[in-house]
């Protein structure tokens, strides 16, 4: 593996904060030129990110640093393979959503929209310098980057309602980090020897004790806390108050992800696979992740208002991975990594879909789904198909992590543990089949006829169906997004 | 030149201050200039002693005024540390000058030349105080900083005189008990130079001796008295809440930091470490009192729902880092207690001038001036919250280095109660801070909603802020200052290094 000095990592991550001037300073007024500005922000930083994928397939890592944070540890972008896949996946899907957010913005009627779009492009920024951290210290910087910018966003509506969320997802990700990330990451400091930077073996190994080993880890996966292990998940279907492309992007895939990102990095980076196995603590975690799903599952069940069932769904989703991460096994690791991508286009697909509802009907709630179907074939049958991925059914690409990370929970012969994904993978089509039944196969309620209710508005459909597509795609085209994850298994 | 700039630091406000009641009297408009000039002048010298020291063999030069041996005479003695302390008393002290153009006018008319000549004794005491290496002299300046503070305070409004009578009375208390015990250091080794004082109780090993230990603990308790260590805080929050504006903007950053410097300076430079962590029961029962300080300070700001207030019970909580720290008895402590200094320094100061722009324009002084403060201030909000994440401790601020070494001097000293109090008084500050970010930000009124570029249809509002730009600037300057104070972080900590190496801290 060879290091590579490149500025695109940097200019990639600088783009979208860039973009904020020339949106604040057009403004409502020319709200056309504000959005034009999104787009080309869009473009520029997913071809950059996309610029890197050659170098990187070839073995390389491409590094930038600039100023010296600690002594021995810089602010510092490395790009290696995990990091330019979640880049690959926020970035493309940031374009999507932008479209999303037009119809959707517009279709609603919302106010403040400069802030909006202002915001939404810091919190891109951030995320990717999280997927191109190169050390601790910086991952856990644009990590509370993140949490401050999607802030306003989750605040949008300013009512009662938003406020009350806000407040909630504030002081839950402000008080995990702080009182568990913090620590953690000042005690892998010390005990570093003064070197943070994320290796494939983990600087940490073979450094710290079985028992600092499992504090830490404890105190990562809650501090953590954007990946929703429970007990710390209930900020985020608080945070479902947030306008519909907010949930879309940032709370089923970018800080989410970042969640479980920091996650894996804290396991593959920090501490390092092969170190955590001869300590035999990682169980601990396994078992939190699986009462996680499957909670989360059955809470899901109970759910009526639509995007808090995905919500739910979405917190089992990510200790999935939690889960794969901590079966210490390639097969897992690999798998766990995968579904970030593979997660990612179903959940937000399923977003979209909520999205497109509300704006179409003004329905929030499953039960006044009936018979929608026949009135928007088109968005409820992309939502069969996301609804397909995150069940992990065959032909979309959620069956692919899926079937790895069972491999894996097989490998590790931790046969409780697989029986979870079995038994999730069942509760997930318990909670997704009735929605896409009522939709299909009922008549609508009380009579009602949907003359007048059609699809939501073309900006609104088209990325839900280009989602749902690479879905599907993702399921018969798999090859790039395995590449980039047999890197991080075979690295060293 | 260059070699007299101890001296020039000093000298020059205390000029600029008698020239201020001189040219007061014929032309009041004339005090602001002549203090802006000698502050200038104080300031850019800071700067260049600064660079001097650095570029000094070993960073640290001696000053002797007059030329007179240490031994009688008075010697001035910058390190590093003490360097960059006065380098930020006297920035302080200069935007704040400009800061005070027209709020002095406007909430002490016709007494702008008293104001501003005290002000600049003030500064002078400040600076003579972390310069110099005689513990009496320190008691001079120290006397001087006091009774022009207790004066800048009761200019303030009706109820200052009586905050400020309460601050006379404690603060003679402690300037008393840091007298005695210098007296009985002097009668002990007869000494006042501070390195004097050392060297006679490394020679007659005389540290053991009960006059010494009464001695420390006399001064130690002067100084916490002086900077408002939990329980001896309840003097601080009415005198720099109820004093006027500049004098608040002045005392907050400055006061306790200084008195926090000269806690270290007695400790390593008087005393040494070896005296001082000699007894761990000791050492590390101050580390609690630090403790309780931290969480008493917050959980006391939370309480407040007056700005200023809530202010002055956090610098309660940011004394008890730093006496925390300093006490921790090992060099990462030590380091993230002097980092602080400056940090903490800079963040209150912003914090404080922001505040100020608030309340002065909204003449409210509780928690609703802030209710849709952005859409009306939006530079002044953007100046109060990055200072209000620093004091939360985000990173790339400097708040956010100082808590990092100061926590890890927590872990290394294994003191528990203290990291967890660190951690504690971020989160409260987090909900501090966000309670008025919502105010300010997502008001429940929409249309006074934060959003850029405003209502399409409104005409836009030119002013910027409504405020003068000698308000708006050094909020702003301070604001920036917390991230340059952030990213410049290895380079502040390498002088402090070497100004730190050569006390054998482990």
């Amino acid at each position: 593996m060879t290091t590579v000095h490149s500025i695109v990592p940097l200019l990639a991550f600088l783009v979208s904060l860039v973009a904020v001037i020339p949106i604040v300073l057009l403004g409502e007024r020319r709200r056309n030129a504000r959005e034009a500005a999104t787009f080309i922000a869009g473009f520029i930083k997913f071809a950059l990110v996309a610029s890197m994928v050659p170098a990187v397939l070839a073995g390389k890592v491409l590094e930038f640093s600039f100023i010296e944070l600690l002594p021995g540890v810089a602010l510092e972008f490395r790009v290696d393979g995990l990091g330019l896949l979640f880049a690959l996946v926020a970035s493309s899907l940031w374009i999507l959503t932008s479209c999303y957010s037009i119809g959707y913005m517009r279709g609603a009627n919302e106010g403040n929209q400069t802030r909006f779009y202002a915001f939404f492009a810091v919190s891109l920024c951030a995320t990717l310098g999280v997927a191109f951290s190169g050390n601790l210290l910086t991952l856990y910087l644009f990590y509370e980057m993140l949490s401050l910018a999607t802030y306003p966003l989750v605040t949008h509506h300013q009512d009662k309602e938003a406020r009350s969320g806000g407040r909630t997802y504030l002081s839950y990700l402000l008080f995990t980090s702080i009182a568990f990330a913090l620590p953690a990451v000042i005690f892998s400091y010390l005990n570093s020897g003064g070197n943070m930077d994320f290796t494939s073996g983990g600087f940490l190994a073979d450094k710290v004790g079985g028992g600092s080993a499992l504090v830490l880890l404890l105190l990562f996966v809650f501090g953590f806390s954007k990946a929703g292990v429970m007990p710390f998940h209930s900020w985020l279907p608080n945070a479902m108050v947030a306008p519909t492309p907010v949930s879309a992007l940032l709370h089923a895939v970018a800080v989410v992800k970042v969640g479980v990102f920091c996650i894996i990095r804290a396991f593959t980076g920090v501490l390092g696979t092969d170190f955590l196995q001869t300590l035999d603590v990682a169980s601990v975690i396994s078992w939190l992740a699986a009462v996680t799903v499957v909670t989360s599952s059955l809470i899901a069940m109970t759910q009526d208002n639509l995007k808090r069932l995905l919500a739910f769904s979405t917190i089992g989703q990510l200790s999935y991975i939690v889960l794969g991460v901590s079966l210490l096994v390639p097969h897992a690791v690999q798998g766990s990594m995968l579904h970030i991508p593979m997660h990612a286009f179903g959940k937000i697909t399923l977003f979209f879909c909520a999205g497109a509802i509300y704006v179409a009907s003004g329905k929030k709630y499953i039960s006044q789904l009936d018979g929608l179907g026949r009135a928007m074939p088109w968005t409820m049958g992309a939502f069969a198909i996301g609804a397909m991925s995150v069940i992990g059914l065959p032909l979309t690409g959620g069956m692919l992590s899926k079937i790895y990370m069972i491999w894996g929970a097989a490998d590790a012969q931790q046969h409780a543990l697989l029986a979870v994904y079995l038994v999730s993978s069942v509760l997930n089509g318990v909670y997704f089949f009735p929605i896409v039944y009522r939709a299909f196969f009922r008549d609508p309620q009380g009579g009602e006829v949907y003359d007048r209710v059609s699809e939501a508005p073309l900006p609104c459909v088209l990325p839900l169906a280009i989602t749902a597509a690479g879905s599907v795609l993702l399921f018969f085209f798999p090859g790039l997004v395995f590449e980039l994850t047999s890197l991080m298994i075979s690295a060293d | 030149m260059t070699d007299q700039l101890p001296a020039i630091i000093v000298l020059m406000p205390l000029l600029g201050a008698l020239l201020s009641v001189l040219l007061g009297m014929f032309d009041r408009k004339l005090c602001l200039p002549v203090a802006l000039v000698a502050l200038a002048i104080t300031a850019s010298s800071a700067v260049a002693m600064l660079a001097n020291v650095l570029a000094s063999p070993g960073q640290s030069l001696s000053y002797r005024f007059g030329g007179w041996d240490p031994l009688v005479g008075i010697e001035y003695r910058i390190d590093a540390l003490s360097g960059l302390v006065v380098l930020a008393i006297t920035a302080v002290g200069f935007l704040n000058a400009i800061y005070s153009k027209t709020r002095v006018r406007d909430e002490s008319p016709r007494r702008e030349h008293y104001f501003y000549a005290l002000y600049l004794l003030l500064v002078a005491g400040l600076c003579g105080m972390v310069l110099t290496n005689d513990a009496f002299n320190l008691y001079v300046l120290l006397e001087i900083c006091s009774l022009t503070s207790y004066a800048l305070i009761a200019i303030g409004n009706r109820r200052a005189a009586l905050a400020s009578f309460n601050y006379v009375i404690i603060g003679t208390i402690g300037a008393s008990f840091y007298l005695l015990g210098v007296g009985y250091l002097y009668i002990k080794t007869g000494a006042l130079n501070m390195d004097g004082i050392h060297a006679a109780l490394r020679a007659n090993d005389i540290a053991d001796s009960p006059t010494i230990k009464v001695g420390f603990i006399l001064i130690m308790l002067g100084v916490w008295i002086k900077m408002a260590l939990f329980p001896l805080h309840g003097w601080l929050s009415n005198a720099y809440s109820y004093a006027p504006t500049t004098t608040g903007t002045l005392m907050a950053p400055l006061m306790t930091k200084v008195m926090v410097y000269i806690m270290i300076r007695m400790m390593l430079s008087v005393f040494g470490t070896e005296f001082v962590f000699h007894e761990e029961f000791w050492s590390n029962g101050v580390v609690w009192i630090a403790t309780v300080a931290i969480i008493a300070g917050s959980v006391l700001a939370l309480a407040r729902s007056d700005i200023k207030k809530m202010l002055t019970y956090l610098i309660v909580a940011e004394v008890g880092y730093m006496v925390g720290g300093a006490w921790l008895g090992n060099h990462s402590g030590m380091i993230g207690a002097s980092y602080h200094i400056l940090s903490d320094a800079a963040m209150t100061f912003c914090l404080f001038l922001a505040a100020g722009i608030i309340i002065n324009r909204t003449g409210e002084a509780r928690m609703n001036a802030f209710d849709g403060a952005f859409k009306k201030y939006p530079l002044t909000m953007i100046g109060f919250t990055v200072g209000a994440l620093a004091m939360i401790g985000l990173p790339p601020s400097c708040g956010f280095f100082s808590k990092f070494y100061l926590i890890s001097g927590g872990i290394e000293a294994g003191q528990w109660g203290f990291v967890v109090a660190l951690l504690f008084s971020s989160l409260v500050n987090a909900v501090l801070f966000f309670r008025i970010f919502e105010r300010a930000y997502f008001p429940k009124d929409l249309a006074s909603g934060f959003e850029f570029g405003g209502d399409p249809d409104a005409k836009p509002d030119r002013s910027l802020d409504q405020v003068p730009y000698s308000m708006l600037v050094p909020m702003l300057i301070a604001a920036a200052s917390l991230l340059v104070i952030g990213l410049a972080n290895q380079t502040i900590v390498g002088w402090l290094n070497t100004a730190l190496a050569s006390f054998s801290l482990k």
